[in-house]
């Protein structure tokens, strides 16, 4: 058995301390030891973006950064996205929109999207088409999606 | 945009609200699959074989069971031998000694990635170790990938024990060949004596993936008492049933089934792949078992769609009427019997109105995935191939497109090329309005910047649509919302487009309705999520529950009146004595008054209705394709529908623009490459490229609403249809483009820059 690993990090704006095997993947460990099963595994090597975290302002790949790696770390995750019983607008938008069919990709453009406005307030439909490239969907054909971040961004 | 058929005539339907289960998907909250936790869980892993073909000698898991962690280890030694035996499952049947053959492998396997033994430990990464430890010895075989070698004399066969047919024949000796069948109608050879123009082709397509993002998932428990319980994410908890009770040669109400939110299936989780392996694993342990399968197993050993070869022909008279249609459409079952090129037989010449017909279909075994449903499926492959033949055509006699299609459009009484008549169809109100389009009216520039070249395709493409059963249940609440139980589940928005049929009915707020999707244990048996079935055949059985509540509480009313049942009018919500109008109450108020006149009221029904009607899609592409490098990007994209009536808009619109998403990535990019090993060698979505949010423009779309007569609120299936003309319009653009035909999918740059190259 390899010794485990201590992490202390900032997730969804609370102080997180645990312990995990240095070879788990930041995904497993927020799905596994930390019971936040909202970001999505949907291939486990980085090609899909069903994992998106937000990571020190940074948008990755959860399944590819090991739980270790975010000690001394600030997460956001779907979980923290939401007010207390207040969405964020791109949540709201992305219901009036009907930009989710099975969901399973939701999280993951969530976060990256909220990422995006933050950077940039009133991006071009070009440029969120780019941004969320990392993202795969293969329900919707990325319409509505496409759509419903247009709203958030005009609402702000 | 939405035609006007249905303004004014409904409170609920034709109104966009939020879906019920939205709140729970936007904030992480919804439970999928692979999120189900139970006390004591094991993981499991799967070992799998290498190679595309070769029988098994020997399966030590000696070493694998002594390592520390883990619990168990199984093989096909480990199932019972389950019967050879055909049953339905709604879209597509099974037979239970190649379904248990394909979740785990016998005496040979058959693909690469085909299961040969799978363990059950402490974590996952002890399970993969252990399975990495189980030493598996085989004897290589010669694999057989494509369709025209395997029916080849003298081809590897991939199945010794299959009996195949040949228009009814037994075959006789081993073969590949599960079925070959025939639609013959009039004479073929006096339609194409009177043509004067006939174009035939050849057409091959490659095997390709449904892409849902959720791997399949399944946890299992096996108690004491022998029953099993299931949980996992499935587009049928009641087929997910059948399955694993026939693998596991049980009776089906000793395995309950728990379907948990679903990420996608497109066809492709109607099969079960982990279950009866993790119930077995079970079994062996005591203990709760969940498998997750990888991403490379999906593409490797789930379900994909078949490669085609097919070869069309059409005659045509100088107006235009066609005379005359052939179609020989052979398809890769994968390893087992069942591709469904039955289904491209129903649809290959549906469109149209032709007076002789021949359609010959064959179902080929060879060394790939047993192939699944997959949106239409088979349809696709029909249409590219019919539709690039009708397109030439049009261009040899000089004809526009949608007008020749409008000419010889099938419509309501025409007989289809399979057998059954036409009821009311929207075939040519389908093509009128993609000709009154925008975009077909707009012009479309044939040279784009940087020598770009720019081209514009039309097609057209027909699915039938199924019915099947489904039940439901509602029952009200004193404060006056209801509560309605259904069994299919919901992977786009089928809990709302289901819960708004029952609150037109009720005449109460669709918020007011709280739709739940239940375990086989508690609603009556429903049919998968799957052709297209589910607002169609689950909104009928919620149209009819929630009459059986009016029904109720008309007679509620009437006790509270002390006046007889039919004295009561119901409209709009409200209860109103005929004789007496000062006597009114709405549901809310009725509800409110249930425990004073006889306790709850509880709604239900249980439909197996036969007017699912057909659906057509007509769909127009912009193309610009750079010479240099053959790469084409699709710069505009409209889809027109006939959807019967939209119960929620923006999801028909939705699944319209998904299917249109994945017919441009099978058009241009999407295929299994096999290795010469028969092994498939793109197994990762790097690889295998579906289309990003960058690779798509806008998807336009232009619903039309012909009601269907078959459906109280003339609902059509929505779901398949649009996924049928991609391939064809893509191929007719790139052709306007460039002036090449392309018969093979993928289009890839490699495809155009070779034809390009050999047009000089
Ligand atoms: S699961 Fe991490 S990118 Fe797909
Ligand atoms: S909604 Fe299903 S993958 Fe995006």
């Amino acid at each position: 058995m390899v010794e485990k690993v201590r992490v202390r990090a900032t997730l969804n704006g609370e102080p997180v301390d645990f312990l995990v095997a240095p070879y788990i993947s930041l995904l497993d460990t927020l799905r596994d030891e930390l019971g936040l099963t909202g970001t999505k595994e949907g291939c486990n090597d980085g090609n899909c973006g069903a994992c998106t975290v937000n990571l020190d302002g940074r948008i990755v790949d959860s399944c590819c950064v090991l739980g270790a790696e975010i000690d001394g770390s600030t997460v956001e995750t779907i979980e923290g996205m939401a007010e207390p019983g207040r969405l964020h607008p791109l949540q709201q938008t992305f219901l009036e929109e009907a930009a989710l069919q099975c969901g399973i990709c939701t999280p993951g453009f969530l976060v990256s999207a909220k990422a995006l406005l933050e950077k940039e307030p009133h991006p071009s439909e070009e440029r969120i088409r780019f941004w969320l490239a990392g993202n795969l969907c293969r329900c919707t054909g990325y319409d509505k999606i496409i759509k419903a971040v247009q709203k958030a961004a005009e609402l702000a | 945009m939405v035609t006007e058929t249905t303004k004014g005539k409904y409170n609920v339907i034709g109104t966009r609200p939020i879906r019920h289960d939205g709140y729970d998907k936007v904030t992480g909250r919804a439970i999928y699959g692979a999120d189900v936790k139970l006390p004591g869980l094991l993981q499991g892993a799967v070992l799998r074989s290498p190679h595309a073909h070769a029988r098994i000698k020997s399966i030590d898991t000696s070493a694998a069971k002594a390592m520390a962690g883990v619990h168990a280890v199984i093989t096909h030694a480990d199932f019972p031998a389950a019967e050879a035996k055909l049953v339905d499952l709604g879209e597509g049947a099974v037979n239970f000694h190649y379904a248990s053959n394909n979740v785990m492998a016998a005496e040979k396997v058959l693909y690469k990635g085909h299961p040969v033994a799978a363990v059950a430990a402490v974590d996952k990464n002890t399970a993969l170790e252990a399975a990495a430890a189980i030493k598996v010895e085989y004897e290589v075989l010669t694999p057989v990938t494509r369709v025209l070698d395997a029916m080849k004399p003298g081809a590897p066969i991939v199945l010794e024990d299959l009996e195949g047919q040949d228009l009814g024949e037994k075959i006789v000796g081993p073969t590949n060949q599960a079925n070959h069948f025939r639609h013959e109608f009039g004479d073929v050879d006096k339609g194409f004596a009177e043509a004067d123009v006939i174009v035939e082709h050849d057409f091959d397509t490659a095997m390709v993936h449904q892409g849902y993002i959720e791997p399949h998932n399944a946890t299992a428990t096996w108690d004491e008492e022998g029953r099993i319980t299931v949980w996992t994410s499935t587009q049928g908890a009641f087929a997910a049933r059948r399955q694993v009770a026939g693998i596991l040669r049980t009776s089906d109400s000793n395995v309950k089934v728990i379907p948990l939110e679903i990420g996608g299936g497109f066809g492709g989780k109607i099969p079960t792949y982990l279950e009866p392996l993790a119930a077995i694993l079970s079994r062996e342990t005591g203990r709760p078992v969940k498998l997750l399968m990888e991403r490379s197993s999906v593409f490797e050993a789930s379900g994909p769609t078949p490669g085609s070869w097919m070869n069309v022909k059409v005659g045509v008279k100088k107006d235009g009427t066609i005379t005359a249609a052939t179609a020989d459409l052979r398809f890769d079952a994968g390893a087992y019997p069942g591709s469904p090129v039955g289904a491209a037989a129903m649809c290959v010449f549906s469109a149209y109105d032709i007076p002789n017909t021949r359609i010959d279909g064959y179902d080929i075994v060879v060394n790939k995935p047993k192939t699944a449903a997959y949106r239409a499926p088979g349809a696709t492959h029909a249409a590219f191939a019919m539709e690039s033949v009708v397109d030439e055509i049009c261009e040899k006699i000089g004809m526009d497109p949608l007008e020749f299609r409008i000419k010889n459009g099938a419509k309501e009484g025409t007989r289809r090329a399979d057998g059954p008549i036409h009821p009311r169809i929207g075939a040519i109100e389908t093509h009128q309005a993609a000709m009154a389009s925008d975009h077909w009216q707009s012009k479309l520039e044939k040279n784009g910047p940087d020598g770009k070249l720019r081209g514009r395709g039309v097609a057209t493409g027909y699915w039938f649509n199924i019915g099947l059963k489904s039940a439901v249940t509602i029952s009200v609440n004193e404060d006056g919302t209801v509560a309605l139980t259904e069994g299919s589940t919901d992977i786009g928005g089928s809990r709302a487009s289901i819960a708004m049929q029952a609150a037109e009915v009720l005449g109460i707020p669709v918020e007011s309705v709280r739709p739940h999707v239940a375990d086989t244990e508690s609603i009556g048996y429903t049919d998968v999520t799957g052709g297209s079935r589910t607002t169609y055949a689950t909104g009928y059985a919620a149209h009819d529950a929630a009459q059986d509540v009016v029904s109720q509480l008309r007679e509620r009313a009437a006790k509270l009146w002390d006046v007889d049942p039919e004295e009561i009018e119901f409209a709009n919500g409200s209860y109103q004595s005929k004789s007496d109008p000062e006597l009114r109450l709405t549901h809310k108020e009725l509800a409110s008054r249930l425990g004073s006149t006889g306790g709850p009221v509880v709604g239900s029904a249980s439909v197996d209705p036969e007017g699912a009607g057909g659906a057509y899609s007509t769909q127009i592409a912009d193309v610009e394709i750079d010479p240099e490098t053959g790469k084409t990007d699709v710069i505009r994209f409209t889809i027109v529908q006939d959807v019967g009536t939209a119960i929620h808009p923006s999801y028909v619109e939705g699944q319209m623009q998904g299917a249109v998403a994945q017919g441009i990535g099978w058009a241009l990019n999407e295929e299994y490459f096999f290795n010469d090993d028969g092994a498939m060698v793109n197994s990762s979505f790097l690889d295998y490229r579906m289309p990003t949010s960058l690779d798509l423009p806008e998807i336009e779309t232009i619903i039309v609403e012909v009601p269907n007569p078959g459906h109280p609120f003339g609902v059509r299936g929505v779901g398949e249809v649009p996924i049928v003309p991609p391939v064809a319009t893509i191929a007719n653009a790139i052709h306007d483009a460039l002036g090449i035909r392309l018969r093979e999918t993928p289009m890839n740059p490699g495809r155009i820059r070779a034809a390009l190259d050999e047009k000089g």
